[in-house]
């Protein structure tokens, strides 16, 4: 779990950090009722930055990454995506959800419909791309992905690691400008994480701007140039990965990657 | 333990045989299903000798039946001069002499050709619903469908179901103009005000005002001369066809966030759903003419189908809302993460799916609707029973009931059989297509 377990080299050299701000995040607090699940949140994302979330259950790592393309509501602060202004207009939110992927733990793939009618439906109907154009870029994403036979298929027919990376190509074919992944690999069994945690580095090595909660550490230290660690809503540290693992400052991290490196 | 070793390796891979005979075939069935203890065998003779005694007294009367009488007493001496005397039958010649007035009511004989082509029209209609690889552009077809129905059955003016028509277009105009300028609220609420108060105060007149000028149409027929499995049939297939979308759309309302719309949905549906559907069929007959603009002698299958309607679409919503609710939270997310909007979602994602679960509630409601559609005799409607009662009240076929209840009593059981079974085949047909 915490080795490196990739077996080739990363290839860092398309994966550099521009000045401009993909996201940003200013004073953002969140409550469920009257449980104040996100505090005081600050973090500004570069484009082009790969930043893994990691931190025990329960400290609001998926609420976090789940407001930033509105799933969930936050009721103070600021949120502003690819510079839109998160508000309760619903035309800013769906366009901002166009153009902000998100791979959820459990795919969330439509079973109905088929793998590329899966991949193709959002941008035939919420960017008007011809069926067929569509379908194209459907199946460029999936062999991408490297599962392009698989295209006729419904998704209960798939493994698990296939139909992760099927949502990875869904959420491609919207050519989104950042991508969110949450806990993309923790449903899956040992042996098709590293299908998944490939397709993922990949991505990174185009460029592409990624938030990503996980527990991975093999994957934080070979793409990510942020880990951030949350603890009870808040931020609690967040450094380079060699830095932060080698040398975590706060004792809350210390003592949380003492348990996931422990086992 | 001993000391055998624990290793071991085999060497030869056991080839397939078949199973022992009295495990296969028809011997393993009954000794399974029918004798596979004393108690079920005991069980299984009882029955037979049930099924037996039930058929050596019920299958002479039928198959003996008379088809060929005009009047009770006429079958009664063709069964006295065929028989030893004591020997029962069946005078079937009340469905053969009768069979036009249980299919047709008093519907005018010369007329009988348009319900049944209302009935072809509406099949053409369902048909891009019922097979959705034919072409989407029938779906216009399904559109003018409803509104080529009514004016075949009741005739008149041919501008009366164009200017009803014409209200579903007020509906979308004012969709599409109010969630444009105004809030979504704002618009679903007038996207059903406008098109009522159009269809109460404007549409009549309209319809009137261009039959003046244009005058077409076809003969007019009474709601009164509708009656028998026609009438059933009208009833039942205008509720379900519209109570399924009415329904589907107070289950949505249902779950709605918006506040105004989810109260109404679930005052609504709570109302509908508490009181008897004879009670609501009383008030479609009393009390709905106080409701409408003075003078307006509104139809009372009109009123029926109206009332059987949203009793219908009350039940569906619940159904349906079962539906959603089974949906993962995951799917709703799913849309909502790649931009699509509300009805994008609830059309391509949730939809499909919810209805998928809810077919079998979804028919049954169907079901028990079209049974219950006997219930407008109550207030003096023709429908099979009406008719069989009228029929029964005449000199001829005085003193009959069997045959003619058994006669309604099948064709209801075949068409609510075929429904349940049309349940099934897309139930398994779904199963295959999307595991
Ligand atoms: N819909 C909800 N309503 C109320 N509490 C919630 C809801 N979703 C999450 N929570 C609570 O918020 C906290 C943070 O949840 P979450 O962001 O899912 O944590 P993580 O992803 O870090 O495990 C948890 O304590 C969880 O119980
Ligand atoms: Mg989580």
């Amino acid at each position: 779990m915490v080795e490196l377990t990739q077996e080739r080299a990363v290839d860092r050299s398309q994966m550099q950090v521009s000045d401009e701000v993909a996201i940003e995040i200013r004073n953002m607090n969140k409550w469920y009722g009257t449980f104040h699940v996100l505090r005081d949140i600050n973090l500004t994302v570069q484009r082009g930055e790969r930043i893994v979330i990691c931190g025990p259950s329960g400290s609001g790592k998926s609420t976090l990454i789940r407001c930033i393309n509105r799933l969930e509501e936050h009721q103070a602060g600021d949120i502003i995506v690819d510079g839109t202004e998160l508000s309760s207009d619903l035309k800013n939110i769906d366009k901002i959800r166009s153009e902000v992927g998100m791979c959820f733990q459990h795919f969330n793939l439509f079973p109905h419909l088929t793998i590329l009618e899966n991949c193709t439906l959002a941008p035939i109907w919420v960017r008007n791309t011809p069926k067929k154009e569509a379908e194209e870029i459907a199946m460029h994403f999936l062999e991408k992905v490297k599962i392009p036979d698989q295209a006729h298929k419904y998704p209960g027919m798939l493994s698990g690691g296939q139909q992760q990376r099927v949502a990875i190509a869904r959420s491609l074919c919207m050519k989104p400008r950042i991508m969110l992944f949450d806990e993309p690999t923790s449903a899956l069994d040992p042996e098709m994480i590293k299908e998944v945690l490939d397709t993922m580095i990949e991505l990174a090595e185009e460029g592409m701007t990624m938030l990503c909660v996980t527990h991975e550490m093999g994957f934080a230290q070979a793409v990510a140039n942020r880990v951030i660690f949350m603890d009870q809503g808040q931020i609690v540290e967040q450094n380079e990965p060699t830095e932060f693992f080698n040398n975590p400052q706060s004792e809350r991290t210390q003592l949380f990657l003492s348990q996931i490196i422990g086992h | 333990m001993s000391d055998t070793p624990i290793t071991y390796v085999r060497d030869t891979m056991l080839p397939q045989k078949a199973p022992p005979t009295s495990e296969i075939g028809p011997v393993r069935w009954v000794r399974e299903n029918l004798f596979s203890s004393p108690m079920n065998a005991i069980l299984t003779i009882l029955s037979l000798y049930i099924v037996y005694t039930v058929i050596s007294h019920v299958g002479p009367w039928l198959i003996n039946g008379i088809w060929d009488a005009d009047s009770l007493t006429e079958c009664r001496e063709i069964i006295a001069a065929s028989g030893d005397g004591h020997h029962s039958a069946a005078c079937f010649g009340v469905i053969t002499a009768r069979w036009h007035q249980l299919v047709f009511g008093y519907y005018p004989s010369e007329l009988y050709w348009r319900p049944v082509l209302a009935l072809l029209v509406f099949f053409v209609g369902i048909a891009p619903v019922l097979f959705p690889s034919l072409p989407r552009k029938l779906f216009i077809v399904s559109m003018i469908a409803p509104f080529l129905c009514f004016w075949l059955l009741w005739g008149g003016s041919i501008w009366l179901p164009i200017s009803i028509a014409l209200g579903f277009g007020v509906g979308v105009v004012a969709f599409k103009l109010l969630s444009a300028s105004a809030s979504s609220l704002v618009a679903i609420i007038g996207a059903i005000v406008l098109p009522l108060i159009y269809w109460l105060y404007l549409s009549g007149p309209l319809a009137s005002g261009l039959a003046s000028i244009v005058p077409l149409g076809i003969e007019f027929v009474p709601s009164r001369s509708f009656g028998g499995f026609m009438l059933s049939i009208v009833i039942g297939l205008s509720a379900i066809v519209i109570s399924l979308p009415l329904g589907i759309l107070l289950a949505l309302g249902r779950q709605s966030d918006l506040f105004i719309i989810k109260t109404c949905a679930v005052v609504f549906i709570e109302v509908i759903r508490g009181v008897p559907l004879i009670v609501w069929l009383f008030t479609a007959q009393l009390l709905l003419n106080y409701f409408l603009p003075p003078g307006s002698n509104f139809d009372l299958t009109l009123r029926v189908i109206i009332m059987v309607t949203l009793f219908a679409s009350a039940y569906i919503a619940e159904v349906v809302r079962g539906g959603l609710a089974a949906l993962p939270k995951g799917q709703y997310e799913g849309g909502d993460s790649l931009g699509l909007n509300y009805w994008q979602s609830m059309q391509l994602i949730i939809l499909p799916q919810a209805l998928k679960i809810s077919i079998p509630g979804i028919v049954n409601t169907f079901i028990g609707l079209f049974k219950d559609t006997t219930l407008v005799v109550f207030i003096g409607l023709f429908d099979p029973l009406g008719i069989a009662s009228a029929i029964r009240a005449t000199t001829e076929w005085n003193g009959i009931y069997w045959e003619l209840f058994l006669f309604i009593g099948i064709m209801f059981f075949i068409s609510c059989f075929s429904m349940g079974r049309y349940s099934l085949y897309l139930e398994k047909k779904l199963q295959r297509e999307h595991r």
